[in-house]
C-alpha cells in the first residue's frame, strides 16, 4: 500500500492537483476529507512546544490544507488565505508598505480596491496614482523612487481590458524594491499563471471561481518569495485577517471541481459572446476570445482560455438596459462572479459606483455597460433567456 | 428583561416565514438584486450577511450600544478600529495589553505614520500628561491582561471626554454581563469573542460594539472595506455559545474565587492577581463599576522553573493560549501570550516569568483544587 501521510508529488495535471493536493493528510481515521479543524486554539505538548499550531488567527489545519491546494496551482511553496480578497489586499498593502510610499494602480480595476487606496490606506499616507497599463511608457514614467507596488488586473473589472504580465514585471524589476502584484480572480492560475509570467505577487478572490458555489467570501495570496510569505504570515496573524475554518473547507470543496468548471465557462462564455455579438440589439461585446477584441493577441499568449467574464453594450439607452437586465429569469442580477450560476449586473450601480461617472466613462465602463459572469447553465437556455428579455424590452420583433 | 432573559430572547430570524428558534446560517456570498439598479438590504456577504446581523444586533443590545460589527477575530476588530486614525495622529494606550495588541500597535500601526505611546493608564495625571494635540484614542483593557489591573473606566472616560480623545475598551476578560464600559464613558468596546462570548473554543473571532451613529458608519464603511468580517458558520457558532454566557460565567466565576481564595494562602505561591480578593489593589474599582472579578486568574511562583514544573504536571489544565473556555487552561504569558509584546515594552514593563495565567473553566472545582494542590505540593 502506497505511504497516504506523504503529499502527492506536485508535477500532476491541474485536474488532479485540484483533487488530491489535500486528501492525503488525515491519517487518523484515513477520512478522504479534511477535517474541519473549527477551533480556536492548541494544546501544547508542553510549555511553548506545540505541532506548528498554537492559535487559529496565526494558523489552522483546515486552512492550511486549502493553501495547500492553492499553493499548488500557483506552482508555489506556499500560499496564505484570508477572509476576503479584500483582507487579502488589507494585508498586503499592511504588510508591504509604510506611510511615504507609493502604489501604482492599473486604471480599470475593481471597486473596492480603489476604494481600499482612496478612503482607508490614502489616510495612511501611502500615495497612490492610476495609470493605463496598457500604455508601457506611461507606466514607467509614473514610477517614482518611492513606488513599492505596480498593483493590476487583467483582464480589468468590467471592461476586460487586458495588461501584459510579462511587459510590466519587466518594468517593475527594472527599479529597487518594485513589486508586480496581480489581482488574478477573473482567470485563477489555472488560465494564467501571472507568477510564470513574471509577477512577483498572485493575489485571488477565491470567493469567485476558486470556490465557484458562492458559499464563502475569501482571498489568497501566493508568490515565490518565501520572505514576503513569512512577512505576511506575522501581519495577518497581527490583524487578524485569516480565513476561518469552515469557508476554507468548503473552497477547499469547491477546488476540486475548478479545472471542470473553468474548462466550461470558457466554453459557454465563447458561445454567449459570439451569440451577443451577433444580435442586431447589441452594440459592443467586450470578450478576449472574439476576433474583435483588438487585445487577442496578448489573450492567447499570455492566457490558457478566455475565460467566463464578459461585459456588452446594447443598441438602447441606460433604462433600457436596466430594463434587459431585469426582465431576465434565468441570469441573475446580483453582485459577485464566478458561480456556477449566470450573474448579471450594471458596474455603473453595483461593482463600481464609488467612481464618479464622468471618470467611468473615460475608462469604458459606460452607465449601459453590463457584467456578464457567465455560469454552467446550457447556453440553449440562456440564449432564450436573452432572447425573452429583449423581447420584453423591444417588442417581439426584436 | 434581565440579562438571563435577554440572552436567550431575541429575534433569532428577522422576517423568516418558518420562524426557526435558531439563526439560518446564510453561507452566501451575494444576494439577488431585484433590480438592476437598487440593492435590498443584503447584496454581498463582505458588507452585511442576516447571520451576522442577528449576532451584531443581540451584541449591541447586550453591552448597550446601538450597533455592534463583528471580525474574523478580535485583532481584526482592534486593527478596523485604529483605522479609524490617520497618519500623524496618536493613540495612548496602557502598558499592560494583550501581546497580540501591543505587537499591532507597536510594529504596524506605527508603520501606518501613527505613534502610540504606552502609559500606565491608572495614574490619571501622568497619563494626561502624556496627552498632546495629536493624540486621538485612549486604549485599554480592564482587568488588563495578564494582571489583572483594574482600571477606572468612569474616570479615563471623563478624563476622553474632556480631551476629545475616543475612548476604546476590551471588555474580553469581562464580558457584558459583567461590565458594561459604554455606560461608564468609553465610546468603543472591542471583544475578542473567542473567550467568554463564544466559550467553547470553536472559533475565532471579534467584535466592535459603539453607540454613536457617526462612529458606527465609519466602522461599517472599513469592515466592508477592509473584508475582514466574521464568517455565517462563526457567527452561527457565536450565537448558539452566546446564549450560555451567564450560565456560564457564572460556574466558571464561581470556581474561580474558590481558586483564588486557595492559591492566595497556598505557601508556595508568591502572589494572586485576582479583582475578586479584598486584597487586590483594585477590588473597590471593580466592585463599583463591574458586577463581579470574572475568571482569569494570575500568580506567581517565584521562579520561572517552578512555574513550568507547575504548568507542565497538570492533569485538568492544558496549556494553552486563549481563555475564557468552559475547559481550564493555564497559560504562561511570559514565554506563550505575551512573547509577542514588541522588545522595548517588554524591557520597560516586564511580565514576570513566574506567573502563570489560568483561565477557570466549569469543571468540579473540587477537581480544580486537587490537580493545583498536587501541582504545588511537588514544587
Amino acid at each position: 500500500m502506497s505511504d497516504k501521510s506523504q503529499l502527492p508529488p506536485l508535477n500532476l495535471q491541474s485536474s488532479t492537483l485540484a483533487i488530491h493536493t489535500n486528501r492525503a493528510y488525515e491519517t487518523l481515521s484515513n477520512s478522504i476529507l479534511f477535517p474541519i479543524h473549527q477551533t480556536a486554539t492548541y494544546i501544547h505538548e508542553t510549555v511553548g512546544v506545540t505541532k506548528g499550531y498554537g492559535y487559529s488567527r496565526g494558523a489552522n489545519p483546515t486552512v492550511n490544507a486549502l493553501e495547500q491546494a492553492i499553493s499548488a496551482l500557483e506552482g508555489t511553496a506556499s500560499a496564505l488565505c484570508f477572509r476576503s480578497g479584500m483582507a487579502a489586499i488589507t494585508t498586503l498593502c499592511m504588510g508591504l508598505l509604510k506611510a511615504g510610499d507609493h502604489v501604482i494602480l492599473s486604471d480599470v480595476i475593481y471597486g473596492g480596491t480603489s476604494r481600499l487606496f482612496q478612503q482607508v490606506l490614502g489616510n495612511f499616507a501611502i500615495e497612490y496614482t492610476y495609470v493605463d497599463i496598457t500604455n508601457l511608457e506611461a507606466v514607467e514614467q509614473t514610477i517614482r523612487p518611492n513606488t513599492r507596488l505596480l498593483f493590476i488586473e487583467t483582464p480589468a473589472n468590467p471592461t476586460m481590458k487586458l495588461a501584459d504580465i510579462r511587459a510590466l514585471a519587466n518594468i517593475a524589476h527594472g527599479h529597487d524594491n518594485l513589486l508586480l502584484a496581480v489581482d488574478n480572480t477573473f482567470l485563477t492560475p489555472l488560465l494564467q499563471n501571472c507568477l510564470e509570467l513574471g509577477a512577483d505577487i498572485s493575489m485571488l478572490s477565491t470567493t469567485k471561481y476558486i470556490d465557484g458555489h458562492n458559499a464563502t467570501i475569501g482571498g489568497s495570496l501566493a508568490t515565490h518569495n518565501e520572505a514576503i510569505v513569512e512577512r505576511l504570515r506575522l501581519v495577518r496573524k497581527t490583524l487578524g485577517t485569516i480565513q476561518s475554518p469552515f469557508d476554507a473547507w468548503l473552497t477547499l470543496q469547491g477546488v476540486k471541481t475548478l479545472p471542470a468548471r473553468l474548462a466550461l465557462h470558457s466554453q459557454h462564455a465563447g458561445v454567449i459572446a459570439a451569440w451577443l455579438e451577433a444580435h442586431p440589439r447589441v452594440h459592443r461585446v467586450n470578450y478576449p476570445g472574439l476576433d474583435s477584441f483588438p487585445q487577442k493577441a496578448l489573450a492567447e499568449k499570455q492566457q490558457k482560455a478566455f475565460g467566463g467574464m464578459l461585459s456588452f453594450e446594447l443598441n438602447a439607452t441606460t433604462e433600457q438596459s436596466l430594463r434587459f437586465i431585469d426582465s431576465l429569469k434565468l441570469c441573475t442580477c446580483a453582485e459577485s462572479l464566478g458561480s456556477v450560476e449566470t450573474l448579471i449586473t450594471n458596474p455603473a450601480t453595483a461593482s463600481h459606483c464609488d467612481i464618479p461617472s464622468a471618470e467611468r466613462a473615460r475608462l469604458g465602463i459606460s452607465d449601459r455597460l453590463i457584467r456578464l459572469s457567465v455560469g454552467l447553465e446550457d447556453p440553449i437556455d440562456l440564449i432564450a433567456d436573452f432572447e425573452q428579455a429583449f423581447a420584453v424590452v423591444f417588442g417581439a420583433a426584436s | 428583561m434581565k440579562f438571563a432573559t435577554r440572552l436567550v430572547q431575541f429575534d433569532p430570524a428577522p422576517q423568516d416565514p418558518y420562524r426557526p428558534m435558531s439563526t439560518p446560517i446564510y453561507q452566501t456570498a451575494t444576494f439577488e438584486q431585484l433590480h438592476a439598479d437598487s440593492f435590498g438590504p443584503y447584496d454581498y456577504s463582505r458588507s452585511g450577511n442576516p447571520t451576522r446581523r442577528v449576532l451584531e444586533d443581540q451584541l449591541a443590545s447586550l453591552e448597550n450600544g446601538t450597533r455592534a460589527f463583528c471580525f474574523a477575530s478580535g485583532m481584526a476588530a482592534i486593527a478596523a478600529v485604529t483605522h479609524l486614525l490617520e497618519a500623524g495622529d496618536e493613540i495612548l494606550a496602557d502598558w499592560d495589553l494583550y501581546g497580540g495588541a501591543s505587537r499591532l500597535l507597536s510594529k504596524v500601526t506605527s508603520r501606518a505614520g501613527i505613534t502610540v505611546r504606552y502609559v500606565d493608564a491608572s495614574d490619571l495625571s501622568t497619563l494626561e500628561a502624556h496627552i498632546t494635540p495629536a493624540t486621538r484614542l485612549l486604549y485599554v483593557e480592564s482587568p488588563t491582561n495578564p494582571l489583572l489591573r483594574v482600571l477606572d473606566l468612569a474616570a479615563l472616560g471623563v478624563l476622553a471626554k474632556r480631551r476629545g480623545l475616543l475612548f476604546g475598551v476590551d471588555n474580553s476578560t469581562l464580558s457584558p454581563y459583567l461590565q458594561n464600559p459604554l455606560d461608564l464613558g468609553a465610546d468603543i468596546v472591542i471583544h475578542s469573542a473567542t473567550k467568554f462570548l463564544s466559550g467553547h473554543s470553536d472559533l475565532t473571532g471579534g467584535a466592535i460594539i459603539v453607540k454613536d451613529d457617526a462612529l458606527a458608519q465609519k466602522i461599517a464603511f472599513l469592515q466592508n472595506a477592509e473584508g475582514a468580517a466574521l464568517g455565517p458558520f462563526d457567527c452561527f457558532l457565536l450565537l448558539r455559545g452566546l446564549k450560555t454566557l451567564k450560565l456560564r460565567l457564572d460556574a466558571q466565576q464561581g470556581n474561580a474565587a474558590r481558586v483564588a481564595a486557595f492559591l492566595a494562602q497556598h505557601p508556595k505561591v508568591d502572589t494572586v492577581y485576582y479583582p475578586g480578593l479584598a486584597t487586590h489593589a483594585g477590588y473597590s474599582v471593580q466592585q463599583a463599576q463591574a458586577r463581579g472579578a470574572g475568571a482569569v486568574i494570575s500568580f506567581t511562583v517565584g521562579s520561572s522553573a517552578a512555574a513550568l514544573q507547575l504548568a507542565e504536571g497538570f492533569s485538568l489544565f492544558s496549556i494553552s493560549v486563549s481563555f475564557g473556555s468552559v475547559h481550564s487552561t493555564v497559560c504562561i504569558p511570559y514565554s506563550m501570550s505575551h512573547a509577542s509584546a514588541p522588545a522595548e515594552l517588554k524591557a520597560a514593563r516586564p511580565v514576570p516569568d513566574d506567573l502563570l495565567r489560568l483561565s477557570i473553566g466549569i469543571e468540579d472545582v473540587d477537581d480544580l483544587l486537587a490537580d493545583l494542590e498536587a501541582g504545588l505540593s511537588k514544587l
